[in-house]
């Protein structure tokens, strides 16, 4: 409604127009969903008074959802017959103990580091060559701070953090960066603490930063490597792959960039993933399929929690022992929800690009030709199944095919996981706690977190490996 | 997206529905001036009185204390007596921001990138295309980088220097003078700030000509 009425706000200094009806349904829908996949530009769509009161709003409530639900599944593996929590007392201590006083914090010091903090209308100013230049500008800093702490990533300009105003400099890339992995990265840690047992949050936390380090070392090789169809054209190519990189971050500020921001599910980039070479665009496709490394609010822990419950059910079966775990057996009826939410994943994120490739509406979207528009897709549904919400940007996604299709996955990728899983925390705590023996299979040690690895990689590959060999791998090998 | 979330909290709850949808409204009601109006506002406001340049988006002013652009977004400098930005598709319009998003497979990459190549043939003969580093003829992922490296200005020395009768000496201390260094030494790149060097450089030809005036 604030934002179709945008015509009318109080702090529009700009003049913007109301929004188009299937892109307000697929921005308030991004947002909501703590996705924060934007088919807009931020700084030509909308008021100053939606980026505040709908835009901001909404970065703090979502991410404080996904906290509460976090916790209420946590509690619901851990503790003792109680009761899961009270989802309004856990949603207000989100926000009052943790995100505004985090947030108002932060937004000082990144205004202190150059990030615009105005209510100023978009400035005109005459160059040094005498021409004239309009910069856009806005409350920037105070976007800029929810959006990382609560892993949203939706920008204030279309670029996103890769706009000077957003994150002027490598000190601000940095902080960025640290807002948006603390608190997912924190969540193993305080299921540790919630499990009594701070080995078993450890155990989670180490298979996360495995994957995570895989994934940061190849996107940095490949892009250092660059753009192999540069190389007969006898300029200095040394530095890498620069398109679509800023100067200020360099491959190295950039490449950990993408790498959190796919993992911690924020969205957020300062570099244009689009432009990035194949296998430095494979890793953030692949971070957002497994949707397990980190994770924005909650949903990383959970879902790997998801995983770790079936590495228990499935090495119990292979060597024969009760599959338990944190004390409680595991029946078909978890394994069933959890195989509800697992294949939930891929089927949002594989059936809507088959559908796009096939019809007329959905290859409109795309803008690079060759094995590159299938990634475009691919990337693109990925992202709003995982609730990530970063972009493969040259995708002319403001259509109505685009605008409904990923505003559904969006709402399925997160809805039918959280669902399934809070029923299997549910059906956790109404059993009776079975007593550790020496058959039962240990969760907490080194040999779990490799079992753990492997089966997050194995059904993350079997899964998505051919879509992934149509896209990504097979433009690798055309430009190699 | 309360609603959904519901379930959960209701499981233990004996409230009736309507009740717990009056909490929801309320609460949203509440979360909207408090994080959409009252954070935003006060941000601003404690941003404006603490650090007003930084707020206002570090403009900067040339001698005369006329704005010139922002330190943080580039500008398009078309006369090669200036030291030149990054290749910017939507030439520095700061209005928005953005770039063709080429793919790297994609041939109006490389078509692009072999006109730039062509056109700094023709303005800098005397510069080996070698030396041309790649982060000079690629867009930034913005379109406004303010910034390019020091091996990118280094080697527009010898045009300028050329066009303009300044030493490359001098030049060479201009850009040593803008360069900005590592954040604590450690994150980021070592860079030049283009629209700084420029106003330097606009102000050194200045005196420059006022001081052969007098002569004649």
């Amino acid at each position: 409604m604030l934002l179709r009425l945008q015509g009318l706000h109080p702090f529009n200094p700009n003049g913007m127009d109301g929004m188009e009806p299937t892109l307000t349904f697929n921005t308030v829908i991004s947002f909501i969903t703590n996705t924060n996949l934007q088919h807009y530009s931020g700084e030509s769509a909308l008021s100053y008074f939606s980026q505040m009161a709908v835009i901001m709003m909404m970065m703090f409530t979502s991410a404080a959802t996904g906290f509460s639900v976090a916790i209420a599944f946590i509690r619901g593996l851990t503790s003792r017959g109680e009761a899961i929590g009270h989802f309004f007392e856990d949603f207000v201590k989100a926000h009052t103990r943790i995100l505004l006083p985090a947030s108002f914090v932060i937004t000082l010091v990144l205004v202190a580091l150059q990030v615009p903090q105005t209510l100023d209308p978009t400035l005109t100013v005459k160059t040094l060559e005498g021409a004239s230049q309009q910069i856009a500008i806005g409350p920037v800093a105070s976007l800029e701070s929810i959006k990382h702490l609560g892993t949203n990533g939706g920008g204030f300009f279309g670029v996103n953090s890769a706009h000077p105003f957003e994150n002027p400099n490598p000190l601000t890339n940095v902080i960025e960066i640290l807002c948006m992995w603390a608190l997912p990265a924190a969540l193993p840690y305080t299921f540790g603490r919630f499990a009594k047992s701070k080995k078993q949050g450890w155990v989670i936390f180490s298979a996360m930063m495995v994957l995570f380090l895989i994934c940061l070392t190849t996107v940095y090789t490949a892009e250092k490597a660059g753009n192999p169809v540069f190389d007969g054209l006898g300029i200095d190519a040394s530095q890498g792959s620069m398109e679509g990189k800023e100067v200020r971050f360099g491959i190295a500020g950039s490449a950990l960039f993408t790498a959190v921001t796919t993992a911690a599910t924020t969205g957020s980039v300062n570099n244009m993933h689009d432009t990035l070479t194949p296998i430095g665009g494979l890793v953030p496709m692949a971070e957002m399929m497994l949707n397990v490394i980190f994770g924005g609010k909650g949903v990383g822990l959970i879902n790997m929690l998801m995983y770790a419950i079936l590495a228990v059910f499935l090495c119990g079966l292979m060597v024969g022992r009760t599959p338990e775990f944190l004390g409680r057996k595991i029946e078909p009826r978890e394994v069933k929800l959890i195989a509800v939410a697992i294949l939930a994943h891929p089927f949002v994120i594989l059936a809507p690009t088959a559908l796009a490739l096939m019809t007329g509406a959905g290859q409109a979207g795309i803008t690079n030709p060759g094995f590159h528009g299938i990634s475009q897709v691919l990337y693109e549904f990925a992202s709003s199944a995982a609730n990530n919400g970063s972009g493969f940007e040259g995708l002319s996604d403001n259509t109505t095919f685009w605008n409904v299709s990923t505003g559904l996955v969006m709402l399925l990728g997160r809805y039918v996981s959280i669902i399934a899983m809070l029923a299997v925390a549910g059906s956790l705590l109404g059993k009776k706690p079975v007593p550790d023996t020496l058959g039962t299979f240990r969760t907490d040690n080194a040999l779990f977190t490799g079992l753990l690895i492997g089966t997050v990689l194995l059904i993350g590959a079997l899964t998505f490996m051919p879509a992934v060999a149509l896209g990504p791998i097979a433009e690798y090998l055309t430009i190699r | 997206m309360r609603t959904h979330a519901l379930p959960a909290a209701s499981n233990n709850e004996s409230k009736s529905g309507g009740s717990i949808v009056w909490q929801a409204l309320r609460s949203s009601l509440v979360f909207i001036v408090l994080c959409g109006i009252i954070y935003p506002l006060v941000s601003t406001g404690a941003a404006q009185l603490l650090f007003p340049d930084q707020a206002d988006g570090s403009l900067v002013k040339d001698g005369n204390g006329q704005i010139v652009g922002s330190a943080l977004i580039g500008q398009p400098f078309k006369d090669p007596e200036y030291f030149q930005g990054r290749v910017s598709s939507i030439d520095y319009n700061a209005a928005g921001s953005g770039s063709n998003n080429y793919a790297p497979s994609n041939p109006a990459l490389l078509d692009r990138t072999k006109a730039s190549i062509s056109q700094w043939k023709t303005e800098n003969p005397d510069v080996p295309v070698e030396q041309l580093p790649i982060a000079l003829i690629t867009n930034s992922g913005s379109g406004l980088d303010p910034h390019i490296t020091p091996q990118s200005a280094a080697v527009q020395i010898p045009r300028i220097s050329k066009l303009t009768g300044l030493d490359e000496a001098e030049l060479k201390l201009l850009v040593e003078a803008n360069t900005e260094g590592r954040s604590l030494g450690l994150f980021g790149e070592i860079r030049v700030n283009v629209l700084k060097l420029n106003l330097q450089l606009a102000e050194r030809l200045e005196s420059k000509s006022a001081a052969s005036n007098m002569k004649g």
